[in-house]
């Protein structure tokens, strides 16, 4: 197995957004490519990480936390993103901001074949309810990318979803 | 065999009762007898969920972890807890003091056709919370018992669950404000000021 580029600087970058931004209620459903986010949030003393046991609880969570006046993100990888898709009416409906932070599977050099059917459809089904979807390709645009999708999120009241490709992660062989 | 308690409250003088106690409280409530019942007694510090069904206990969680310093109380139906079952765990993982959940138990889906939940089949909803760390829980059938486990939602360390069986009785639907956002923008006005709201 080729090793993976290391160290990995998006996973700070996207850290650093959320700091920047005031982000204070960071829930997940951990994915191998969010695990260094999910520990330097789970560090910082002005975060609370929120371990969910489903990816929907976190958009009702974080529709709390707008109404008692924080901030929040919810990081998954894109099979969570299909157990949303109903939650996803709270925000939607209320007109309440969202952020969500996505890494992608059933994509670049996919293993698992079972991972494809969300993988393949993670964008559209996003885009079918109505969520502003961006995607970040290359290490060196995450930070940018994620700040600019939670500028809109937060700023203008509405659900975005930034997916992290699958290519970022790198390729594991599993062939051998 | 023991013959099993049936819940023989009235879930309108329930929420009156409650309402009546809760100071400075903020509550939640989810969908949809429970928000018809929260609509006769319409509060600025109620926010009514009228979707997204299993959203009301992590809906009070994000707001409590938001809002420290004041009680927040959930109140719902048996099946909307259930179908956002996974929250006791994450309640119970993160053990907010302030957090008190009620949920309105006809052991039916009254809203659909009257069709039995599983806690008419034998799910205990309060002994879920308990092997989920909540702090403190009970199951209450009559007024009296009401009346002991009403201060637990308003005071004392969360979390807390209070499982309150109702009959079945039904009532119209009461809602105030139907749009969501609108709600949500008074809610947060009174809480949070027009300055922070609307930022």
């Amino acid at each position: 197995m080729k090793p993976e580029p290391n160290p990995r600087l998006w996973p700070g970058d996207i850290y650093q957004t959320f700091k920047a931004l005031r982000v204070r209620q960071v829930a997940y459903v951990p994915d191998a490519g969010h695990t260094q986010l999910i520990t330097s949030c789970q560090a910082d003393p002005e975060m609370a990480a929120i371990s969910l046991t489903t990816e929907e609880e976190g958009i009702a969570l974080l529709a709390g936390a707008r109404l008692g006046g924080q901030r929040g993100a919810l990081l998954m990888q894109s099979s969570g993103v299909g157990n949303c898709i109903n939650m996803l009416s709270v925000p939607l409906h209320c007109r309440m901001p969202l952020l969500m932070v996505v890494t992608m599977r059933g994509e670049w050099g996919e293993f698992n074949p079972w991972q494809l059917p969300m993988g393949q459809n993670t964008e559209k089904v996003l885009q079918a309810m109505g969520v502003y979807v961006q995607r970040a390709t290359h290490a060196d645009e995450v930070g940018q990318i994620v700040n600019a999708g939670a500028q809109l999120a937060f700023n203008s009241n509405c659900v975005v979803a930034v997916l992290l490709s699958q290519r970022l992660l790198g390729f594991k062989d599993w062939s051998k | 065999m023991t013959e099993k308690k049936m819940g023989t409250l009235d879930r309108r003088h329930v929420m009156a009762k409650v309402q009546a106690r809760r100071g400075d409280a903020l509550m939640v409530t989810g969908l949809g007898s429970t928000t018809y019942d929260a609509g006769t007694a319409d509060h600025l510090n109620t926010f009514c969920l009228w979707g997204g069904m299993g959203a009301a206990a992590m809906t009070g969680l994000g707001l409590a972890l938001a809002q420290s310093e004041r009680r927040v109380l959930v109140m719902t139906g048996d099946g909307e807890m259930l179908m956002g079952i996974g929250a006791f765990a994450t309640i119970g993982a993160q053990h907010p003091k302030n957090f008190a959940l009620a949920v309105i138990d006809n052991e039916h889906y009254s809203e659909t056709g009257m069709q039995a939940t599983h806690t008419q089949r034998g799910v205990d909803l309060a002994q879920v919370a308990a092997a989920c760390n909540f702090a403190s829980t009970e199951t209450v059938y009559t007024d009296g018992e009401l009346d002991a486990a009403i201060p637990k939602l308003f005071g004392g360390d969360g979390p807390t669950l209070v499982v309150i069986k109702v009959n079945t009785q039904r009532y119209p639907m009461s809602i105030r404000l139907r749009d969501g956002a609108r709600l949500k923008d008074r809610f947060r006005e009174n809480l949070l000021g027009a300055t922070e709201a609307y930022y």
